[in-house]
């Protein structure tokens, strides 16, 4: 294969990516502590989650509202098994409890999972928002694991420092762990596996009679999806140094799914694009005298503009531009960006077995 | 000679069936039914050691239904016709409790809820907030439909995220104008506080019985308008082929926005007969998004059958689940909804009442 060509329209393309690698690797000299650790960690973790949910939305094609529960569960068993101010009494060492929180995070995603993938669609939105709101009332109620009002000051591998007084740490390993993420996805895009997965969005009954086991395939990569959340759910708790039942709840859950919608649910890249609107957005229209508290009906406001005029999100927007751009002055025939800008984001999504 | 064939016909299906499942299909139907005996014996044990508990137990349990129900129904009406997933619908709940809180309120000069128990409200202090709670998020609901969803029919994710950022608006919105404090309708004075219900000299609330009579009402209403008016064949002939009825001269848009305002009322009855049975509050619109996602999950989306049957299944597990698990275990009963949920869609993927798109 012969290698790309660098026209105008790639150079549109990843030309701005480039210099976001570039600002980010320099951060720590770039942004105050407070704006490196309060907007851009956050940032990268809450990207982190909404990248699972892009993976099996984009590549799946199963919207899933579960993501936040999941990491919630990664983050909670976590909380629980090293030493911290609620919760039970286990102390473990810190990289074992994190490392067991990952996996039972899967565990649990797999069961999840098992139950989900044979619904298609809607439906299977639907049943991983009740798995959500149900995982939500579970640390709610079992005060035994969740504390009163949270899990406190949990404790955190040396490597992580203080995330208040030096931010960098932390902020590194966010960024290292949401590169890792992205290439793996795209990675897995190319293998057989990634292959199949994708068969399954676009056509199941087609991928059944060719002899996949679809249900399966489904369910791991729902097991997938819930390793990269909990990747995320990790960092949060890093990041917070607590978790509490408030923070899996529904407008956490639907906050992700909308970091998800405004970068794009269908790009990648638009998990952390997305990501950083949102905690820009949040940082700066606290302090605003109009705004104040009322920065939830912004961000309604914000994705519902979204969802009616570009079901793409921004990344749609952007790869609209770089396509007309490409073709007007750089004399690049269509991409695939204008295929796939025609086909409406929610037209596709439902695949039922036939 | 023929009836022996038949026998060993019939034999042979029963056991080809079960061959024929996959040993995990096998597996599975056979775990579930250990669970279902399972539960039915602990509950039976727990029944005969207090069969008064058990009533009363059971009574909640029937009245949560009702109220679950009511809520339900709506939901699954608008799903069945337009495919539309009214995530909004627990929001709609919320705010006509909110509204029926607030209009009382002045109504009565506070009075009515000035001390909990002791009511002090008219018949038309409760009557009248419940209409305008309802003909309001009537409203809302059919500006919603008419709006934002009315021109993206067929995008069923689209409209479900449409429906979402309105459900954030309305969660922060009315956060900012009704506070975050639990607040309850008073119940209207002529109504009895309870009523004997015949067993074991046992009384009852009697505003939870109403709610259970309203839900049947509802139930043998909304049965009839659908099976035996020209509308509800319309409704029937629209869940089928929706370019067919609009090919009669049918106009299928009127009918859609019929439908969702009929939708967002009962998700207002619900809430005000919630808001009068147990309270108002701002966490309502999960409680009961969950709710209606979970009945209309286990019955089968757009069923009305199925969500009766839902509603009946989580208004008794809930019940049942926070009194019957063993002492220091209840707050684990949510759990036991999580169970529910699988067991059910560990055998029927679409619900019990469910049809392939």
């Amino acid at each position: 294969m012969r290698p790309p060509a660098l026209t105008l329209e790639r150079a549109l393309w990843w030309g701005p990516g480039l210099a976001a690698v570039l600002v980010l690797l320099f951060g720590p000299l770039l942004f105050s502590d407070f704006y490196l650790s309060a907007v851009i960690t956050k940032a990268l973790w809450l990207g982190i989650a909404a990248a699972s949910l892009i993976f099996l939305a984009g590549y799946v094609g199963m919207v899933s509202l579960g993501q936040v529960a999941l990491y919630g569960i990664a983050g909670f068993a976590m909380a629980n098994l090293v030493t911290a101010d609620g919760g039970s009494k286990v102390a473990w060492n810190p990289w074992l409890g994190t490392f067991a929180g990952v996996l039972i995070c899967v565990g649990v995603g797999l069961f999840f999972g098992a139950i989900a993938s044979r619904s298609y669609g809607i439906y299977f939105l639907m049943i991983t928002l009740a798995f959500a709101v149900i995982t939500y009332f579970f640390f709610a109620q079992v005060t035994e694991l969740s504390g009163f009002g949270g899990v406190n000051n949990v404790e955190r591998p040396d490597i992580v420092s203080n995330p208040v007084a030096d931010p960098a740490n932390l902020f590194y390993i966010a960024l290292g762990l949401s590169a890792a993420v992205y290439l793996l996805i795209r990675y897995l895009g190319r293998t057989p596996f990634g292959l199949a997965l994708q068969g399954v969005r676009d056509d199941p009954s087609r991928m059944r009679s060719l002899g996949y086991n679809v249900p399966l395939l489904r369910m791991l990569a729902f097991g997938l999806g819930a390793l990269i959340a909990a990747v995320a759910g990790i960092l949060s708790v890093w990041w917070n140094t607590r978790i509490s039942p408030g923070s899996i709840a529904l407008p956490q859950t639907l906050d992700v799914l909308v970091i998800a919608v405004i970068g794009g649910l269908y790009r990648l890249e638009g998990a952390w694009v997305g990501a950083i609107v949102f905690a820009v957005l949040d940082n700066w229209t606290r302090g605003l005298e109009l705004v104040g508290e009322r920065f939830n009906t912004v961000i309604g406001v914000v994705f519902l503009a979204i969802v009616l005029l570009s079901p793409g999100g921004l990344m749609g927007i952007w790869e609209s531009v770089t396509d007309f751009v490409g073709r007007r002055f750089g004399g690049a025939r269509p991409g695939p960006a204008a295929a796939r800008a025609e086909e409406p984001a929610a037209a596709k999504d439902t695949p039922q077995p036939s | 000679m023929s009836e022996a064939t038949a026998a060993t016909a019939a034999d042979l299906d029963w056991r080809s069936r079960i061959a024929a499942l996959p040993p995990g299909a096998l597996a599975l139907r056979i775990a579930v039914a250990v669970v279902v005996v399972f539960v039915a014996v602990w509950v039976s044990y727990k029944a005969y050691g207090d069969p008064r508990q058990f009533v009363i137990v059971g009574l909640n349990g029937l009245t949560l239904a009702g109220l679950y129900f009511v809520v339900a129904s709506g939901f699954t009406l608008i799903f069945g016709l337009m495919r539309v997933v009214n995530m909004a619908h627990g929001s709609l709940y919320m705010l006509a409790g909110f509204f029926a809180f607030e209009l009382q309120e002045r109504l009565t000069g506070g009075e009515a809820t000035s001390a909990f128990g002791t009511s002090e409200a008219g018949v038309g202090d409760w009557i009248i907030p419940l209409v305008v709670a309802c003909a309001a998020v009537g409203v809302i609901g059919l500006v919603m439909q008419q709006v934002f969803l009315r021109w993206n029919q067929g995008q069923d994710l689209r409209q479900a995220l449409i429906t979402i950022a309105i459900s954030i608006i309305i969660a922060d919105q009315s956060l900012a104008h009704f506070g975050g404090i639990a607040e309850a309708i008073a119940e209207p004075t002529v109504f009895p506080d309870s009523v004997s219900i015949f067993v074991y000299d046992l009384s009852y609330p009697f505003f939870r019985i109403f709610v259970l009579l309203v839900a049947i009402a509802v139930g043998l209403g909304l049965w009839a308008v659908i099976m035996r008016t020209r509308f509800g064949m319309i409704i029937r002939a629209g869940v089928d082929d929706r370019q067919m009825v609009s090919a009669l001269g049918i106009n299928i848009q009127l009918v859609f926005a019929a439908a969702f305002l009929l939708g967002a009322v009962l998700a207002g009855l619900g809430g005000v007969l919630g808001g009068t049975m147990i309270s108002v509050d701002k966490a309502n619109d999960t409680q009961y998004l969950l709710i209606s996602l979970i009945v209309v999950i286990i019955g089968g989306m757009g069923s009305l059958a199925g969500a009766a049957i839902g509603a009946l299944a989580l208004g008794l597990v809930d019940s049942f689940g926070d009194v019957y698990l063993p002492a220091g275990y209840t707050n684990y009963s949510v759990l036991l909804v999580f169970a529910l949920l699988v067991l059910v869609l560990a055998v029927r993927p679409l619900g019990l009442f469910g049809r392939p798109a």
